[in-house]
């Protein structure tokens, strides 16, 4: 047993890091180190750059344009990703539609749609959730009647994220009533949210975000041909999509590097007072952090480590969503604490791109930490709550 | 023993209660947050005429001389309507240093216009490098013939945005960090040399960084003896964490309530999601925090409005409390909402920004926590 990489995951991981730290826009570094909002023009640029390395269908096979990489070479590349402090690319196309799209979708749909998604063209949301269906998903209600030789939908999707950006949605709709379980008769469709009858309502978050919004479909004409797979089938593809969904959020690379950041910002003493990292009780609480991450960072590659060798993950892999979004909750709960009476400042608008540093408020991004640590909270309740996930846990480890 | 309120309590806690519930709704609330100058100056009035903004002071200076525990039934019904009104800056803290140290004088030029609702005033007691500790003090005065000179910078002034009157604590003698040594200065807003940075802050309040290049105050402006300002700063301050706790408890017992009702209305796989055992024991949990902290909140408003050698002890044991039980209950109440819960549109989340801004004044749970470990 040893946790030590290759010469050659060696050498990949060099080759990702220089990329990363030498290759990418400046500006877009120099945003992310003074928590600049990015904006849909920025991460587009960003994920053509990914592209045009050849590195943005992480996941995907190379006969669909994908890297082809080991489980290893992704772990590294997300992790180097995180240590770099860039953005995470949005997941709904590449991440998420692109896969069901090239496992599922016909020929056709593949040639349609793959490219794009992979040279970020085209922006994707994702229509699962609805006001009455949440984590109770197979409850949703939005229909898709067949009238010739098109789908019409009504019926309304909620917190969708960043739809105000998108080019294309991917839903989860109801095609029949008619089914001895509510899993069945739902199907998955691609719909282009220029077609009449779609709109958009931003909802704003917690923190004065717009990030998520509801979507509504008052009979929207859907060709046939954007049915995904078949009729009846959707609650099953959709399935595997919150599955990848709740592997991917546990964000252990992410956290490591925020809490190294927040040592390093511990350390600083700020105008002449004492350090804060010789508060013992806090730095305890970092350390305490860390070991949880730590394990949970093991947990992790046991899993890529079955994963890799051809094995079904066992039983840890379940925890990785609910533990991973409690570590990111208790490390934006650290910054905060951290920032003293600085978390009380809401003044978002100083964060942009050379904001003169004699007019900001706090030092750095530290009125910005109360922000995440609110807007954080959703981590526990998207892609399946936590609770959610602790009952499958139940079920499906336990067996009870 | 007996814990009930008094014949006159319990008028009080009716009178806030029935504004609250009839004349201070939430949407009403969000109004005035997004107002200028954050606030309503007709609620304000309001307040000045129910004679809240005189409950804390004695019947010399115009008051209605109550004490800690009429300041608590106040602070807990404010919890509950999430008002914004500057009651902390202007009653609690710029009044209550000026019942403790200004001369007759003073009084008529300052404490009675503030209660009679005419002026907003406000301490400026936190410094960026001293966290919570009052304390250390970097922002200096000096004389200069019969007047004083100031310079420094204050951070996160509560009310700074509109207060004509700044409480100023300034070092005139000793080190950063002794006791001794601090004077307290009555500043007008418009003093030349004195600029401000207003701001919003997550809880829908106000605040401002005050900068001070050689302001230039009269002998007047200084309340009680030079060098002795420590003791009504810390009392204040004393009095500003019980009113902030009281605060938190109201918003606690809300956030509990309106998760237990939310519980009990959202149906998920064709029940009441309240129905699920495990969601029945974090909302007892929940209560058992609320009840707790109220325990502790009775504790420290008697102690305080009796002066016991407690008083300290309490108010640090309340502040401890509310920092762990107000981020616990606060935290679950948004996720029993699930993704309303994270939502601006919902009161829940600006009770838990409320709730959470609480837990980051006056020392938070660690630092009141090293107190009461001696």
């Amino acid at each position: 047993m040893n946790v030590t990489f290759t010469a050659d995951e060696l050498a990949f991981r060099d080759e990702v890091r220089t990329f990363f730290r030498e290759e990418l826009p400046e500006d877009m570094r120099q945003k992310q180190s003074q928590a600049v909002e990015l904006s849909r023009e920025d991460m587009i640029r960003f994920q053509k750059c990914l592209h045009a390395k050849g590195w943005s269908g992480v996941n995907w096979p190379v006969e669909y344009g994908g890297t082809g990489w080991s489980t290893i070479q992704k772990y590294i590349y997300a992790t180097e990703m995180a240590a770099a402090n860039l953005p995470e690319p949005i997941p709904f196309g590449i991440g998420m539609v692109g896969p069901i799209i090239y496992t599922f979708g016909s020929e056709e749909q593949k040639q349609r749609f793959l490219p794009d998604i992979l040279e970020s063209n085209v922006w994707w949301c994702q229509g699962y959730s609805e006001p009455g269906a949440g984590s109770d998903l197979a409850s949703l209600k939005t229909r898709a009647n067949l009238d010739g030789g098109h789908y019409v939908v009504n019926g309304s999707k909620t917190w969708t994220t960043l739809a105000q950006h998108a080019d294309w949605i991917f839903c989860l709709v109801r095609t029949s009533s008619d089914v001895a379980r509510r899993q069945e008769g739902i199907s998955f469709l691609l719909i282009d949210m220029q077609t009449p009858g779609v709109t958009v309502k931003p909802i704003i978050t917690i923190e004065g975000d717009h990030e998520v919004n509801e979507v509504h479909f008052e009979n929207v004409r859907v060709p046939r041909e954007n049915l995904v797979g078949e009729e009846g089938k959707g609650w099953t593809y959709g399935k595997v999509l919150l599955q990848h969904e709740r592997t991917g959020t546990a964000g252990v690379a992410r956290s490591k590097y925020r809490l190294k950041q927040l040592r390093r910002q511990a350390a600083r003493s700020v105008r002449g007072g004492e350090p804060l990292a010789a508060d013992r009780n806090f730095m305890r609480k970092i350390a305490a952090t860390e070991v949880e991450l730590k394990a949970l960072e093991f947990t992790e590659l046991r899993t890529l480590a079955a994963v890799s060798s051809g094995k079904a993950p066992g039983p840890e892999s379940s925890i990785l969503k609910f533990k991973g979004t409690e570590l990111q909750q208790a490390v934006a709960a650290l910054y905060l604490e951290a920032a003293g009476y600085y978390a009380l400042p809401y003044v978002p608008d100083q964060y942009v791109l050379d904001f003169p540093e004699q007019d900001r408020v706090g030092e750095g991004a530290e009125t910005k930490t109360s922000l995440r640590y609110f807007n954080f909270r959703k981590t526990s309740i998207y892609g399946g709550s936590n609770e959610i996930q602790k009952n499958i846990i139940a079920k499906h480890v336990l067996g009870l | 023993m007996d814990l009930s309120l008094n014949e006159v309590q319990t008028m009080l806690a009716d009178s806030v209660e029935k504004f609250i519930s009839n004349d201070y709704d939430f949407e009403a609330r969000q109004a005035y947050a997004a107002s200028d100058p954050g606030f309503s100056a007709d609620v304000w009035q309001t307040f000045a005429e129910l004679g809240w903004t005189a409950v804390p002071f004695s019947e010399e200076d115009g008051g209605f001389d109550g004490g800690a525990m009429e300041l608590t039934i106040l602070m807990m019904e404010f919890g509950r309507g999430l008002v914004v009104e500057p009651y902390l800056a202007n009653i609690v803290l710029a009044g209550g240093i000026l019942r403790r140290t200004a001369d007759a004088s003073q009084k008529a030029r300052w404490l009675q216009p503030i209660i009679a609702g005419e002026l907003q005033a406000t301490l400026a007691f936190v410094e960026p490098q001293a966290r919570y500790d009052l304390n250390n003090v970097r922002t200096t005065a000096r004389a200069d013939g019969g007047d004083w000179i100031l310079d420094g910078s204050k951070g996160v002034v509560l009310n700074g945005n509109t207060a004509d009157l700044l409480i100023i604590p300034a070092r005139t003698a000793g080190a950063q960090a002794d006791t001794d040594g601090i004077t307290l200065f009555a500043v007008a807003a418009g003093s030349e040399g004195l600029s401000r940075r207003s701001y919003p802050t997550v809880d829908g309040h106000r605040a401002a960084e005050i900068m001070l290049e050689d302001v230039r105050v009269p002998a007047d402006a200084v309340l009680g003896q030079p060098g002795a300002g420590y003791a009504a700063l810390r009392a204040a301050a004393d009095d500003a964490t019980l009113a902030v706790c009281a605060e938190a408890v109201g918003i606690m017992q809300v956030m509990t309530d309106k998760t237990v009702e939310y519980t009990k209305s959202r149906v998920q796989f064709g029940v009441p999601i309240a129905s699920f055992q495990a969601l029945q024991h974090r909302m007892v949990d929940m209560l058992t925090a609320c009840e707790q902290s109220y325990s502790l909140l009775l504790w420290a408003a008697m102690a305080s409005a009796d002066d016991t050698e407690e008083a300290a002890q309490a108010i640090s044991a309340i502040k401890y409390q509310i920092g762990m039980a107000g981020q616990k209950v606060g935290q679950e109440a948004v996720q029993l909402h699930g993704a309303m819960g994270v939502t601006w549109e919902l009161d829940i989340a600006h009770y838990f920004k409320r709730l959470t801004a609480i837990g980051q004044m006056f020392g938070n749970a660690d630092w009141h926590l090293d107190k009461l470990a001696g």
